[in-house]
């Protein structure tokens, strides 16, 4: 007895597989009726992962809560790891528009990964709700297809650099980052509204992204009354933890990333003190943060950060603007449009809005970091002790004047003598 | 001056990690003639499994020196296996061997992502060794300071094994001339899988030593392999000296380099190694390989 599959066994197998395929899952008739296609660029491989994994879980929280449902059309949710570089972003970019036929993206994480998709947004005129920080694509080189609801690299640290002239009474502050766009962004974000209230930036350093040992530049922080340090990924936990080893006791400022929430149950009791802006705030007491902040425990157990909060957000834009569409995504200029006209008064961040370039308008959180108030089982806690309302990406300074100027660069604005 | 004491004694305290992290990378090069790409990720794991003893094993915290032991030892088991039973099937086949222990590499990558997940880990400092030490008016911690006299005690351990002992004997004479070792009856494969496993126990000593300064993250074993690459090849591959004394060339390359020119950090860390490939290729303390 032998069973030989031959090559017609096969193809016969095959077509009665093909045809009962199609027999169970027959095509929708109404376009209309057909799921809602929500795709996510985000990275679940290497050592953005962290974020990336919480992006994924703010997404879903949204999901569970709604039960699968946007503006009353049933969610497919389609999730790709791009590994956290351009090339993944640009591979996977390409599957959820022409394989997967998504409705919106949402992603990336990172700006690199931005900046490399943003031409094929462009051409596919594809709704994108992205959480990477990139500035020139809401400033000087829009993307019109682009719509940010978390903050570009600076949004947050300009704010911070008024509360540490103003609040802290901070002169002359060093700043530390790493060497790469993000960076040069948020401090230049900085310095500039940190001098503009009478402080001083007297020295910056630029630790490459890779940095196991930050000594060699903690070596180089003296004749100052503060650091602003804005780390992202892990590097802020050990940053903290070195600088508290060699015990410096300037009073340390950062942005969103460098003092993620997040990062609570993994900063030891060095980082005391740590003073951060954000655009999202766990310590914020208001229905959606309530609802958002206890589906994240219940799903996950753990804390949300500003990473899986802006996913959220961004879930909460597009189900409001295919609400207002009763459900229709079709048009896709026309679905861009009414995302961008959007109001939101309930989201975990407080109040948003859009300005015309696609970038939000909302609230920025200084915090501080210490023990009082700590919930959900956690040791620290960043406790909200002022909030600034209606910060746009251009700070104080009218559209016309911040544009003017060039983008922020290792070199802009330039040291002061002082 | 206190900068630059501060960047002195660090730099030894840098090189004392990398000699942890490359001393047994060097004697598995030495050995198998092959670069263990999978030694990052051995010294990730160490750091992994270490954090995780010292925080909690069914309810009871075990003491960060008996944590460091036992992490050495699961990961040394951990390397043992992989010569066993793979590496040991392609036998010379260097470039297969390279291409597997790039493959683990990423598979520990992603099992420690799945295990331990993104969030990074913070490692408390022993207590014994908190605080810090003030020289005038520079600063220094405590552990840091400690570390060299870890290495120190690492590096006389295994000079007194390599030299002194009778495996250490066999090792050497594997390191030499494989092919002659094997006539007069040493059981090469054997030490194979011995120094693999040292190796790797090494590794992962290292990964838990550097956990209360580095904390552990995904990406660390990327961000260290290439260290121990350039201190292996500035030393010399299978010596032990040449892994000393390259730690801490590589420990004050790295200090200065990143303190005073940091936007040449990596080109000053990366040129000596490309100067030794050039012009010595067998390291400054390597012999020359059969």
């Amino acid at each position: 007895m032998s069973h030989k599959i031959t090559r017609r066994k096969v193809l016969a197998g095959t077509a009665a597989g093909a045809a009962l395929a199609t027999f169970k899952f027959p095509a929708p008739a109404v376009a209309q009726k057909a799921p809602f296609k929500l795709g996510l660029l985000t990275v679940k491989t290497g050592p953005l992962a962290e974020g990336g994994i919480q992006m994924e879980q703010g997404v879903i929280t949204f999901l569970k809560e709604k039960n699968y449902m946007m503006g009353g059309r049933k969610v497919d949710f389609v999730s790709a790891d791009t590994g956290g570089n351009p090339a993944g972003a640009k591979t996977k970019v390409q599957e959820l528009v022409e394989r997967d036929k998504v409705d919106v993206v949402l992603g990336p994480l990172a700006s690199f990964e931005l900046y490399a998709i943003s031409d094929y947004i462009i051409q596919h005129k594809m709704p994108t709700l992205s959480l990477a920080a990139a500035q020139d694509l809401t400033q000087r080189k829009p993307n019109p297809y682009l719509l940010r609801a978390s903050a570009t690299s600076s949004q947050a640290m300009q704010p911070m650099g008024h509360y540490a002239a103003t609040e802290m009474k901070l002169k002359r502050v060093v700043t530390v980052v790493e060497d790469f766009a993000f960076g040069y962004e948020q401090m230049g974000g900085f310095q500039a509204a940190f001098e503009k209230d009478g402080g001083c930036v007297t020295k910056k350093l630029w630790p490459p992204i890779v940095t196991p040992d930050y000594t060699p530049y903690l070596a180089q922080i003296s004749d100052c009354d503060g650091v602003c340090q804005g780390f992202a990924g892990s590097n802020p936990l050990r940053f903290m933890k070195q600088y508290h080893s060699f015990g410096l006791k300037f009073p340390v400022c950062t942005g969103e990333t460098g003092g993620d929430d997040a990062l609570l149950k993994s900063f030891g009791d060095d980082a005391i003190g740590l003073v951060s802006a954000c655009p999202y705030t766990l310590d914020l007491e208001n229905d959606a943060n309530k609802r958002f902040v206890n589906g994240m425990m219940k799903n996950y157990n753990t804390v949300p950060g500003f990473y899986a909060a802006g996913l959220y957000v961004n879930c909460q834009v597009v189900d409001a603007g295919l609400k207002a569409l009763g459900g229709d995504a079709s048009n896709k200029e026309k679905f861009l449009a009414t995302m961008k006209g959007l109001s939101i008064k309930d989201t975990p961040r407080g109040p948003i809005k859009f300005d015309h370039l696609g970038n939000v308008v909302g609230n920025i959180f200084i915090r501080k970091l210490g023990k009082e108030g700590a919930k959900y089982g956690l040791k620290l806690w960043n406790k909200t002790v002022k909030t600034y309302e209606n910060v746009s990406q251009f700070w104080v300074w009218p559209e016309k004047e911040y544009l003017a100027e060039p983008v922020y660069t290792r070199s802009y604005p330039p040291l002061k003598k002082c | 001056m206190t900068f630059w004491v501060l960047l002195a004694v660090n730099s030894i305290t840098f090189g004392g990690l990398l000699f942890l992290l490359s001393a047994g990378f060097s004697l598995i090069f030495g050995l198998m003639r092959i670069p263990n790409l999978t030694h990052g990720s051995l010294f990730m794991l160490g750091a992994y499994v270490g954090a995780t003893l010292i925080v909690s094993v069914l309810n009871t915290s075990i003491d960060f020196w008996l944590a460091a032991i036992l992490s050495a030892l699961i990961v040394a088991i951990f390397g043992a296996l992989i010569e066993r039973l793979l590496l040991r099937r392609l036998p010379g086949e260097p470039l297969a061997q390279v291409l597997v222990t790039l493959g683990i590499s990423f598979m520990v990558a992603d099992f420690c992502l799945m295990v331990w997940g993104g969030d990074p880990i913070s490692v408390a400092t022993p207590s014994s060794l908190v605080g810090f030490v003030r020289y005038g008016v520079a600063v220094f911690p405590l552990y840091r300071l400690a570390i060299i006299g870890i290495a120190a005690v690492v590096a006389l351990a295994l000079w007194l094994l390599l030299e002194r002992t009778r495996l250490g004997a066999m090792i050497r004479a594997g390191v030499d001339d494989p092919d002659m070792a094997r006539v007069v009856g040493i059981r090469v494969s054997q030490i194979f899988t011995i120094v693999f496993g040292l190796g790797a126990a090494l590794a992962g000593f290292a990964g838990i030593i550097g956990g209360p300064i580095l904390s552990v993250y995904p990406g660390l074993d990327q961000d260290m392999l290439p260290l121990a690459l350039v201190v292996v090849i500035l030393g010399g591959t299978g010596s032990l000296l040449g892994s000393f004394v390259g730690s801490l060339i590589v420990g004050f390359l790295y200090n200065f380099g990143q303190a005073l020119l940091p936007e040449l950090a990596y080109f000053i860390l990366f040129l000596p190694m490309l100067l030794v490939l050039v012009l010595r290729p067998q390291g400054l303390f390597g012999r020359q390989l059969p």
